[in-house]
């Protein structure tokens, strides 16, 4: 079996040797032009005139195009129509799109871009969501409200109450390919190549531009030079633009954007601000609890309810919270569109009721460990892990109802049917020497006046599926020809998570043949139609499962031919070690293909998947979006200077939750990196806007990512390997954004060094991102002035 | 157009481009050699990374701030030139798969390049080494794995050819001054004052990258051997202006371990290989770090302008806001330090440890003689609009006791010397506050108190 072997990524001997190929390294046939956007400097206002002439006679450029020029304008928006390609004549944000340049070269048209000569009428400009909320400047009607039980009632009701407040910057992509797409007029339409995670939605998009059917046009996805949620719609621009130009000139048309071009244009995840209030005994138990969500969304709507919809699917975390209110604000202001980021929301919802917990643990002078376990979610029986070869596991859903135990319902009624978060606890917290060390801490900080040590833990629970349920589908296509080789295409795109692999590790395990023999291809509208994006941590979720459904009926096909010929049932022929067994004989897979072939039989399918039993109401806040919810916990240990605010991580300790893990080196791989990022997000990564609503921090120079001493000195990650309960691939779970939520746990052992450094009796209240500037107001907070 | 001789990947290349075109636009368009990538454009992500040999041996730089004319007479190997003549995999791209050191694999190349940079030259802090290659995927923990697995591998032979590279008949320069003595470049610099002299471009090549600056007239000064000079003149070092800060680095280590602290932490191995202290003093930029930790030693500046020098306490050089004192056709030629500064202490707070333009940079240079406070030189970066010496705190600290309460008493002198600003690094009351607690750090440090966050072990 592949599945489940720590394979390398496919294209690891290509990237390590430069020769994997992204978009702008395709080289396109002569005469290929380059493209540039003009943007706005103006982050509401009017366009009073707009001068192109000098962009026009710039050296090396072509053509230029502005709202003039094109009519109906073009749509970019991924959900409703509110984002014109090019400014119809008024602008939203500072790096809106105003024009469009063709040049001969890259730096012609950079340059040519910026001669423009632009008057605008300025209009007040709502930059915060103070601004939005005060001018009920927002998408949907009024806030989305969702409830169980009474929180109000149970909040005052209860012997204690608590309030605060955090805010929650929003971080930059950083994938280090830019945007970047290509057009190629064809004979027979438009050949797209685009650095994106949908390319249905570009397909969708270009042809909506070029007024063209959908057949009219191809897209294909080899590899992104990473994603994370920011080529999810923020590529469509650029695709659009190109094949504008190229439908307009004849020519093939590229264009990527300058790295501080894509930081001002594109979409970041959403900042917001979380105020929380809430009832509790003096146990640490909530008893009742309200949060409001007021979300940063930007000019335009993007994919930001479903965003802000999932920070609220995730306001509960971990915890049972029997009587809670939750109400979102998705506010439109004058910056850049917040869009999908790893978590999608999640993160934002995770990180208030930690928060809570955090303050909470405080407020009662309690370890906040035991708070959490106070309040989790009840345990569920595990499934048995298959130790005999050959036993089927238990099926969860064949045990009588009777003898289930029944779960408890998250905010949105949904029961939980798979908590494990207290064995997964006590299993880390073994490990990491958590008790221990709390005791080391607590003296090292009693005797070190300038340093101050933290810990914090964070427990996981996401939950996996699109909750825009019809997306929850994927498509494959196989072909096994004669030679007994296999191509494989499925609707994923690859962006470094290595989805192609495990896929085609899938691939090999049905037919039993080595990976080597299974041929991975590029993403192609042209191949496998009507994908969803790959995002929501579902790739391999929903494409291994398309492509196990392509294969197996390839299988079965092979099977039902070889078994007649034998005169045995299909079911005793065997796939494995690459030959095919049947009543004693043994053929090499390539000689069983080819002996299909040449009876006539078809060794090509497509496969289909949808996720089964999920059902959601968005509006109403009640259903099942999810199949199913990974878990994680993680265990950081930072040190920080009060002198200064700055601070490090010193180690840290992870236990995620892959089900049966597909290739347990990939797992590894995405739970060490969504760590880093997500520490990133909440340390580091800080956005920053001027007064005139222009950002300030829009390239590597000044908006900093982790570095490579950045990641913990020590640094554990462990696998919980139990089967899904649910009938995913494999038996696997989704591995993508759960473990991003487990950087949560560096901020909240920040949150105790600073704690540490004052006497208990003011609460820290660290924002986030908790930089050191943020660290030092907050020691100051603590501590009053004197140092 | 400039006419350019180099070797790439083994091969002598001869090429004709305008004077401020780059490497990695040359190599990406020009040679269609695309493993080096495009990932910021300025210097700051690494994943344009090449090795560039020449007679002081091997070392890596960012492609995309680098112009095609500093290449003249060296070798330059890509991500391509990495595999041996037969395919061989080089041992750090063999780790690199092997650990899973790649996801995405776009800032792969430039990793694996500065890896083997290092593994050619024995540097085992990888920290350090790929503090300027950024990767979004991986967390870099598979990346450290991968370059401790390869760190003992020996070197592959076709990583040892590169070799300084002379092409004998090259046409006369067209468009850029190209000296190779420091006398022929200040005669020209008198008559031509207006021009640009590059020396690493690390600054100069943004604004051709990102401000798409035309540069009408230049000079580059790699090849002026006279001008990258480190001379020991008794107890102080005399440092020629074109020394790279990788140079520096390593002659001021033995004398003053705190200052190469803060050099280790300068932006990043491929902007020092590149960078020069002249230029880092020329620049006049307020938040440089090299005039702090300098002015806090007790620098001396020389001038020159055609045949004619002249000294000057360094501090003195930096006016206002980008203005320095500095002549029409005027060069800085080289700085005089000491060698002995047993209390100097150079503190660097940053958003992030590396690669991270200060917010604030503070030096501390206090002698402390039978309990008292005999001399002071205190300079800070990033706290005003050039690099400053705090004139008041060290008044307060002169001829008092070195105790806690003078320090108290000398924090208060702060807001005399300093109006900091607030811009994306940190506000001003940030910085302020920050300056102050500095020299409370400074007295622990001195105390042997621990105050290095750094040196904390997990």
């Amino acid at each position: 079996m592949t599945i489940g072997k720590s394979l390398p990524h496919d294209s690891a001997p290509l990237h390590v040797t430069g020769q994997a190929r992204y978009v702008d390294d395709v080289p396109l046939p002569a005469g290929a032009l380059h493209l540039a956007f003009g943007l706005s400097t103006c982050a509401h206002g009017d366009i009073l005139n707009l001068d192109l002439t000098d962009v026009r006679a710039a050296p090396g450029v072509v053509a230029v195009w502005s709202a003039a020029d094109l009519s109906p304008m073009p749509d970019c928006g991924p959900v409703v129509h509110d984002e014109p390609l090019l400014s119809t004549g008024r602008v939203h944000y500072v790096g809106q799109q105003i024009f469009l340049v063709a040049a001969d070269s890259h730096l012609n048209a950079r340059k040519a871009a910026r001669l423009a000569r632009v008057t605008y009428g300025d209009l007040p400009a709502l930059l915060t969501v103070e601004d939005a909320l005060a001018a009920n400047s927002r998408f949907e009607k009024g806030p989305i409200i969702w409830t169980k039980g009474n929180a109000a009632n149970a909040i005052t009701t209860a012997p204690h109450q608590l309030q605060g407040e955090i805010e929650v910057g929003g971080q930059e992509h950083f994938y280090l390919e830019g945007q970047v797409a290509a057009a190629i007029p064809l004979e027979d339409g438009m050949h797209i190549l685009s650095s994106t995670q949908h390319p249905t939605e570009i397909q969708h998009k270009v042809a909506h531009a070029l007024h063209l059917p959908m057949s009219d046009v191809r897209v294909e996805t080899r590899r992104m030079g990473g994603g994370f949620g920011g080529k999810e719609s923020q590529g469509n621009a650029l695709a659009m633009a190109c094949a504008i130009a190229a439908q307009a000139t004849g020519k093939p048309c590229k264009m990527r954007y300058d790295r501080d071009d894509d930081m001002v244009i594109t979409g970041k995840r959403h900042d917001l601000k979380i105020r929380y209030q809430l009832g509790h005994d003096a146990t640490g138990r909530i008893l009742g609890i309200d949060f409001l969500h007021l979300m940063r969304c930007g000019w335009s709507q993007d994919l930001s309810l479903a965003v802000a919809d999932r920070a609220m699917l995730h306001a509960d975390n971990c915890y049972h919270l029997p009587d809670i209110r939750i109400e979102s604000h998705r506010l439109k202001t004058n910056t850049c569109s917040a869009t999908a980021y790893r978590g999608f929301g999640g993160p934002q919802g995770i990180i208030g009721i930690e928060r809570v917990i955090d303050h909470l643990a405080f407020a009662l002078n309690m370890d906040p460990l035991d708070v959490r376990q106070r309040n989790f979610y009840a345990e569920m029986p595990q499934v048995a892990p298959v130790d005999t070869p050959g036993v089927l596991p238990p099926d969860p859903q064949s045990i009588s109802a009777s003898m289930k135990p029944k779960g408890q319902t998250t905010p949105y009624h949904m029961e939980v049917e798979d908590f494990i978060g207290h064995a997964m606890v006590d299993d880390l917290t073994a490990r990491a020497g958590y008790a221990a060390r709390r005791k080391a801490i607590a003296d090292f900080n009693a005797t070190s006046p300038v340093l101050k040590r933290g810990l914090g833990l964070v427990p996981v629970k996401f939950g996996i599926s699109f909750t825009l349920t019809f997306l929850n589908q994927a498509g494959a296509l196989v072909h096994v020809y004669q030679d007994g080789s296999v191509h494989l295409n499925h609707g994923g795109t690859e962006m470094g998570q290595g989805l192609n692999q495990k896929v085609a590790q899938v691939a090999a395990s049905v037919f039993g043949v080595d990976i080597s023999v299974v041929k991975i291809t590029a993403t192609d509208t042209a191949k496998v139609p009507n994908t969803s994006a790959t995002a929501a941590s579902s790739g391999s979720d929903l494409n291994g499962m398309a492509a196990q459904n392509a294969c197996e009926v390839i299988r079965a096909r092979m099977a039902d031919f070889i078994a007649a010929k034998h005169g045995v049932a299909p079911q005793t022929v065997r796939f494995a070690d690459s030959t095919v067994c049947v009543a004693g004989k043994i053929y090499s897979f390539a000689d069983a293909a080819m002996m299909t072939y040449q009876a006539r039989i078809s060794l090509s399918s497509t496969g289909f998947y949808a996720t089964p039993k999920i059902v959601w109401d968005r509006i109403r806040g009640t259903g099942r979006p999810f199949l199913y919810f990974a878990y994680g916990v993680a265990i950081t240990e930072v040190v920080i200077d009060r002198l200064t605010g700055e601070n490090r991580i010193l180690r840290t300790d992870i236990v995620h939750d892959t089900g049966n893990s597909l290739n347990p080196a990939l797992d590894i791989g995405q739970i060490e990196g969504a760590y880093v990022q997500g520490a990133g997000w909440l340390t580091t990564e800080e956005l920053v806007w001027d007064a005139k609503g222009r950002l300030q921090t829009h390239a590597p120079a000044t908006y900093k990512i982790p570095a490579c001493s950045d990641r913990p000195a020590i640094f554990n990650v462990a696998l919980w390997s139990q089967p899904n309960r649910e009938d995913t691939v494999g038996k696997s779970k989704a591995v993508g954004e759960p473990p991003f939520n487990l950087g949560i746990s560096a901020f909240l052992a920040l949150s105790d060094a600073v704690a540490a450094c004052g006497d208990g009796k003011v609460y820290p209240a660290l924002d986030a991102p908790a930089t050191a500037e943020r660290i030092l107001a907050a020691i100051t907070r603590v501590t009053g002035p004197h140092v | 157009m400039e006419q350019v001789a180099f070797l790439l990947n083994g091969t002598p290349v001869q090429v004709s481009a305008p004077p401020t075109r780059t490497l990695l636009d040359h190599l990406r368009e020009t040679q269609g050699l695309m493993g080096t990538k495009e990932g910021c454009n300025e210097g700051d992500c690494g994943a344009c990374t090449v090795m560039v040999t020449d007679d002081k041996g091997s070392r890596a730089f960012n492609a995309c701030i680098l112009f095609l004319p500093q290449l003249a007479g060296k070798a330059v190997r890509t991500v391509e030139g990495l595999t041996g003549p037969q395919g061989q995999p080089h041992p750090v791209q063999e780790a690199m798969v092997t650990h899973h050191g790649s996801q995405c694999g776009f800032c792969t190349p430039g990793f694996v390049v500065s890896m083997a940079v290092a593994h050619l030259n024995g540097a085992k802090d990888h920290d350090t080494q790929l503090a300027g290659n950024l990767c979004r995927c991986t967390g870099y923990a598979p990346i450290i794995r991968a370059a401790e697995a390869a760190a003992n591998a020996p070197v592959p032979d076709w990583m040892k050819t590169d070799h300084p590279f002379i092409l004998a008949e090259i046409s006369p320069s067209a468009s850029a001054f190209r000296p190779t003595t420091t006398a022929e470049l200040a005669t020209w610099f008198v008559q031509n004052p207006d021009a640009t002299l590059i020396a690493g471009a690390t600054d100069v090549g943004l604004w051709v990258t990102k401000q798409l600056r035309d540069l009408p007239k230049v000079a580059f000064l790699n090849g002026i051997k006279d001008l990258a000079i480190i001379a020991r003149q008794g107890d102080h070092l005399r440092i020629g202006a074109a020394v790279t800060l990788t140079d520096l680095l390593a002659a001021i280590q033995p004398h003053h371990p705190s200052f190469a602290e803060l050099l280790r932490r300068y932006a990043s191995v491929q902007v020092r290989n590149a960078a020069t202290i002249g230029g880092n003093i020329a620049n006049g930029s307020p938040i440089g770090d090299g005039p702090p930790a300098l002015i806090a030693l007790g620098t001396t500046l020389h001038l020159r302008q055609g045949d004619t020098t002249r000294t000057m306490a360094l501090e003195d050089f930096f006016q206002a806001y980008r203005q320095q004192d500095r002549r029409p056709g005027e060069l800085v030629e080289a700085i005089t330090l000491p060698t002995t500064a047993p209390a100097l202490r150079c503190y660097k707070i940053a958003k992030r440890f590396d690669q991270d333009i200060s917010a604030v940079c503070g030096c501390f240079n206090v002698t402390v003689t039978d309990g008292q406070v005999t001399g002071a030189r205190i300079a800070f970066g990033g706290m005003a609009g050039i690099p400053k010496r705090a004139t008041s705190v060290e008044n307060a600290l002169l001829n008092q006791p070195w105790t806690p309460g003078t320090i108290a008493q000398a924090t208060k002198a702060f807001a005399r010397d300093f109006q900091p600003l607030t811009d994306m690094r940190a506000s001003a009351s940030y910085r302020l506050t920050v300056a102050q607690n500095l020299l409370t750090r400074y007295f622990h440090d001195l105390a042997g108190l621990p105050v290095d966050i750094l040196q904390m072990q997990p």
